[in-house]
């Protein structure tokens, strides 16, 4: 206790000031507005908004207070405080002030609170009825412009705008896009896009960031005109069920229908901040093409049935398969958009009531490399660091992940480190959006990662950049890593990836050179026959330059899905259960026999692409799949359809007939996440807890509940009186979730390693050691992709997503908002191409491969490398994966969808 | 894509990329370089700020082109519409009214064929009023770019006119 204090002292000078007569100690350089805070004290506010962590721009007068012995009143958003203050916030005279301020702001609102959006959360509304302020004759003639709408969601009201700025400063300044600004002068001036430029063409990526900061109703959401105001309206906190950042949400909700999606200031890993698909992409919840009811196929057509029916044949055909043809003929497929709970569930659902480790999900088909290879490098395959963890970085370096369309608001932290001077590398076929950021861009051609990797290592060496001490301490293998790189040179990595030799050195440099550096990553490293290797080379990078298990630093790959993380984490791997304890190890095998009471399979069991293969050849009996849709989301998706078809028993739980649900022969309806308790754990293992805010629509039931149901009937007894239960088994029989119990998740979300109930959970992994002892180097060699162009298949083409859709789709483009946004897609091709094809930007083009064809309309642009193509898997009228490749890691059985050659055909 | 046209008709003005393009580099612009002494520059090649000039200076200095448009709208002496080669400024303050100042602009606007904040055909004038040039004892004012002209009256405004028309020959 002694000790800690005195170090509080030495680090920061603190100052004791006084606020309306109550002491209040602050650390010197905070403001006289914080200081009050501290003490409880609200002083009214327009323009400064503390939580967006900007600095106040002082514009509107209204936080004023007096200070002892100076004479006026001073902004206190802006004024320092300073030792034996005397502050006072709420005199007569700051009052008048402060009246006069309201008075005028709001002479030139309309003041139609009656029919208001914002009556009730109104700032300029609340000061006006605390002060008192009376409505006053107009200064001028009311103007009342139209309130624009310029798109699907935002609507600008410039009769209430009091030109506060904070839309401008966030725009600007946290989601660094700039869209818009003040325009013009005078009574004239107003929030403005750039003039004559549509707002999608204007870089705004229509986050809603400024609805949410707007502290009136002069900016507003569309789809909630008229759906509610404040008071009636429902609050529920939980995590955003799109990418693997695990933003924390608000849903606004009324009559079981979402009315709309806010931020919580200051609060959660997105601090109160939402992307567009957060904010917007709420509509497939309350759609009318949910499930609600069981469907069985009968004469060929879905037909609805009652759950009991749907359960008994489920678990009857189950049963009879697993004892004809063995539980190895069985698979399940896990979804990463469920809960932790549900996942653990499922996993052991298909391992001691089917007796199978058949169970996996899309993880595989997005960083199986990564939780190998870096399994195999650090002892843990997960994000070393943490996302607020960037803003300590000295460099940053942005490899194969377009990080402000796949994962914005991880995006916008990297762009704010940008604007504050930190280095920033990007590696990347595409010239995606932060490039234009980049110190350094790196275009290197497709799957020539390792060659690039390897070379910046090279570098390294040859400058002597290298961390000796740490390599020597906490490292093995370095010799041979050495030995690896050594034909490496910069010269020789130029010829393979196309990126000029100075590039690859002063990269190299930068990284090196930083104290500490970040690296990021995701699918563009990950999807390759070398996504294992890819990774272990940048493991190589960042362990031969000190940067694994400090602040700032670290290898962190992006994960997708909302709780992909957790899938990964609950066991719904065929190699390991809960926790990454692996299946064939004796002794974790006998701790869950005994905690499951039953005996279980030490075989490792297929994964996704290996179960197809096996189903096509009659070698898989039966699947069941919780919300997943491979017949989009799988490569070659003409065969995985063609695998699915010949399977005897095809269960799908999903919250609408998907792709995939249309294949089957029993359909279960399921909750989606706004209906459900339970936890995600986000891309930098924070387990959040998520919270039911409506009614699952008519007969549809919560995953967890229908696992249970049927490992009944198949003669298990699996029951949990709710899902802080399922979390209390996970947590005794997964050492990493160890301490983590609801009641210790009610008062924050905690990451894992977290061992016991005192443990405060690991920001920061292999600090003062590797999770395996020692970090190890793996040298790896340059192969090039598995399929290259050539004569009859002459474009390259890669696939991933874009910032308005997510994955199959399901949800995305069943949300009006985004699908206003981006209705079709398109395939980018690069304008010497486009000439070449015969095409014209908007033109529809038959795309072929060996595998498949599709038509699409192009998007010509220069994002794209000349010979290359890109094209996003949203869409089901032209599904990327018809095209794409199953050729897989051999270690980690990823498939490579970043590589394959296609033709381009005038459609 | 609506100014293209204007470009052309343009005869003073140097094409736009060409003058953006010249001033970034001669200039040597950097993302430091201070914005509104690269707006002017641009203005006095171009003889106004076509959308395409803000967006070069947008990309190349690395400032959102809202926030340039910002600084664009909040000044009086950018523009954003093709201007004359000259900017003729005549007073509307009292002072000049009462000596006969609304004469003076009729006829400037009858000799010109334009009505305020319009550009002759021939790209050589920009007429506006303003309410007061801040040398009333000089009235009837008209400023002519920076040089005013004080004493007016309907001919001799005339007479001025004349002598730029002269001289840009
Ligand atoms: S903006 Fe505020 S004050 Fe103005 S009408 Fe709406 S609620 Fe009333
Ligand atoms: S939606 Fe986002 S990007 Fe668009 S103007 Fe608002 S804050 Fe800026
Ligand atoms: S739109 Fe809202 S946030 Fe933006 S300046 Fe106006 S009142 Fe302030
Ligand atoms: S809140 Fe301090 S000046 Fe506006
Ligand atoms: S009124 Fe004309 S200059 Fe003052």
């Amino acid at each position: 206790m002694e000790s800690e204090m005195t170090t509080d002292k030495i680090m920061t000078d603190e100052i004791s000031l006084s606020i309306d007569g109550t002491e209040v100690t602050v650390p010197d350089g905070t403001t006289v507005f914080m200081a009050a805070q501290r003490v409880g004290i609200d002083i009214p506010h327009l323009c400064y908004d503390p939580a967006l962590g900007l600095p106040p721009t002082g514009s509107c007068r209204l936080c004023v207070v007096e200070i002892e012995g100076q004479s006026g009143l001073v902004a206190s958003c802006c004024h320092p405080a300073a030792p034996d203050m005397v502050v006072h916030t709420n005199t007569e005279e700051i009052r008048t002030t402060r009246r006069v301020v309201v008075q005028l702001l709001i002479s030139d609102c309309p003041q139609e609170c009656l029919i208001c959006e914002s009556c009730g959360e109104c700032q300029l509304q609340k000061y006006a009825y605390e002060l008192g302020v009376e409505q006053t004759a107009l200064l001028k003639e009311p103007v009342r412009p139209e309130p624009i709408q310029d798109g699907p969601a935002i609507i600008y009201d410039h009769s209430k705008c009091i030109l506060c700025g904070r839309c401008v400063e966030v725009c600007h300044n946290v989601e660094v896009t700039g869209a818009i600004d003040f325009l013009g002068r005078g009574f004239d001036t107003r929030i403005s896009l750039p003039p004559g430029v549509p707002r999608d063409e204007s870089g705004c990526t229509e986050c809603g960031n400024c609805i949410d900061v707007c502290p009136t109703g002069a900016l507003s959401f569309a789809g909630a005109r008229r759906a509610g105001r404040v008071w009636e309206l429902q609050r529920t906190v939980t995590i955003c069920p799109y990418c693997g950042v695990g933003c924390q949400i608000v849903l606004h909700t009324r009559n079981n229908r979402v009315v709309k999606i806010t931020g919580e200031p200051g609060l959660g890993v997105n601090q109160g901040r939402l992307c567009v698909k957060g904010r917007f992409g709420f509509d497939f919840i309350g759609h009318e093409e949910r499930l609600t009811e069981p469907l069985i196929r009968r004469n060929g057509e879905l037909t609805p049935v009652s759950w009991e029916e749907a359960l008994d044949f489920a678990a009857q055909r189950l049963a009879e398969l697993k004892s004809e043809f063995g539980p190895d003929a069985i698979g399940g497929l896990s979804s990463a958009k469920c809960t932790n709970e549900e996942n653990y569930v499922m996993q052991k659902f298909m391992r001691a009531v089917v007796g199978t480790n058949n169970i996996d999900h899309c993880a595989r088909l997005c960083h199986a490399s990564t939780v190998a290879g870096l399994a195999k490098a650090f002892g843990s395959g997960a994000m070393t660091n943490s996302i607020d963890d960037l803003d300590q970085a000295n460099a940053i370096f942005v490899i194969g992940s377009n990080t402000t369309e796949c994962h914005p608001i991880i995006g916008a932290a990297i762009k704010r480190a940008a604007q504050r001077g930190v280095p920033l590398i990007v590696a990347d076929p595409r010239a995606i959006e932060l490039t234009e950021f980049a110190t350094v861009y790196l275009q290197h051609k497709h799957g020539t990662d390792v060659a690039l990797i390897n070379g910046l290592i090279h570098v390294v060496l040859q400058d002597g950049l290298e961390d000796r001490d740490y390599i020597d301490r906490r490292t093995e293998g370095f010799e041979q890593l050495q030995a690896a790189v050594e034909q490496y040179t910069p010269e020789f990595v130029a010829k393979i990836t196309a990126v000029p030799v100075a590039d690859i050195i002063r990269a190299a440099r930068i990284y090196a050179n930083a104290p500490a550096a970040s690296i990021v990553y995701s699918m563009g490293i990950t999807q390759h026959i070398t996504g294992t290797d890819n990774v272990l080379a940048l493991a190589n990078l960042a362990m031969l330059t000190g940067n694994v298990g400090k602040p700032g630093a670290g290898v962190n790959p992006l994960r997708g899905q909302n709780n992909v993380q957790g899938a990964c984490d609950m066991g719904a791997l065929p190699n390991v259960y809960s926790g990454y304890q692996k299946v064939d190890d004796d002794e974790v095998r006998a701790k869950f026999e005994a905690a499951w009471d039953v005996s279980l399979s030490p075989t490792p069991g297929l994964t996704v692409v290996e179960m197809m293969n096996a189903a096509a050849e009659g070698k898989l009996r039966a699947l069941y799949v919780m919300g997943e849709n491979p017949v989009l989301s799988d490569p070659d998706s003409s065969h995985v359809e063609e695998a699915l078809r010949k399977l005897d028993l095809l269960i799908v739980q999903d919250i609408f007939l998907s792709e995939t649900a249309q294949l089957a022969d029993v359909v279960l309806p399921a909750a989606a996440f706004a209906e459900k308790e339970g936890t995600f754990t986000n891309t930098e293992r924070r387990v959040q807890r998520v919270h039911k805010a409506l009614e699952p629509p008519g007969e549809a039931r919560l995953d967890w509940q229908i696992i249970c149901d049927l490992a009944r009937r198949m003669g298990y007894e699996m029951s949990y009186p709710d899902v802080a239960a399922i979390q209390d088994e996970i947590a005794a029989v997964t050492p990493i979730y160890g301490g983590i119990t609801y009641d210790r998740l009610a008062e924050g979300a905690l990451q894992w390693p977290c061992s016991d109930g005192d443990h405060p959970g690991t920001p920061i992994m292999h600090v003062e050691k590797f999770s395996r002892g020692l970090g190890k180097f793996h040298p790896v060699e340059f192969i090039p992709p598995q399929e290259l162009p050539d004569d009859e298949y002459p474009f390259l083409l890669s696939t991933g997503r874009i910032l308005q859709h997510f994955h199959t789709g399901t949800m995305s483009r069943r949300s009006d908002v985004l699908d206003e946004l981006v209705s079709v897609g398109t395939i980018e091709i690069h304008p010497d191409d486009a000439e070449a094809v015969g095409i014209v930007d908007g033109q529809p083009v038959r795309v072929s491969s060996r595998r498949g064809q599709i038509e699409i309309g192009a998007h010509v642009t220069e994002r794209v490398m000349p010979g290359t193509v890109f094209l996003a898997f949203h869409y089901r009228e032209a599904p990327a994966n018809r095209l794409t490749i199953a050729a897989l890691d051999p270690i980690a059985k990823i498939p490579e969808f970043k590589v394959c050659a296609v033709s381009i055909t005038k459609a | 894509m609506k100014k293209s046209a204007n470009d052309q008709s343009a005869s003073g003005p140097a094409p736009i990329q060409e003058a953006v393009k010249t001033v970034i580099d001669t200039l040597g612009i950097s993302s430091e370089s201070n914005l509104i002494g690269v707006l002017q520059e641009v203005q006095a090649r171009c003889g106004y700020l076509p959308p395409e000039a803000l967006e070069a200076i947008s990309r190349r200095i690395k400032i959102p082109l809202s926030r340039i448009y910002g600084v664009v709208s909040f000044y009086a002496q950018f523009y954003t519409e093709p201007h004359g080669r000259h900017t003729i400024r005549c007073c509307r303050g009292t002072a000049c009214y009462v000596r006969g100042g609304q004469r003076v602009i009729d006829a400037v606007k009858a000799e010109l064929g334009v009505e305020e904040e319009q550009t002759t055909e021939d790209m050589m004038f920009t007429l506006q009023t303003v309410a007061c040039l801040g040398a009333c004892a000089l009235g009837p004012l008209m400023v002519v770019d920076s040089t005013y002209h004080g004493n007016m009256d309907p001919r001799k405004a005339l007479r001025v006119l004349q002598m730029y028309q002269e001289d840009s020959g």
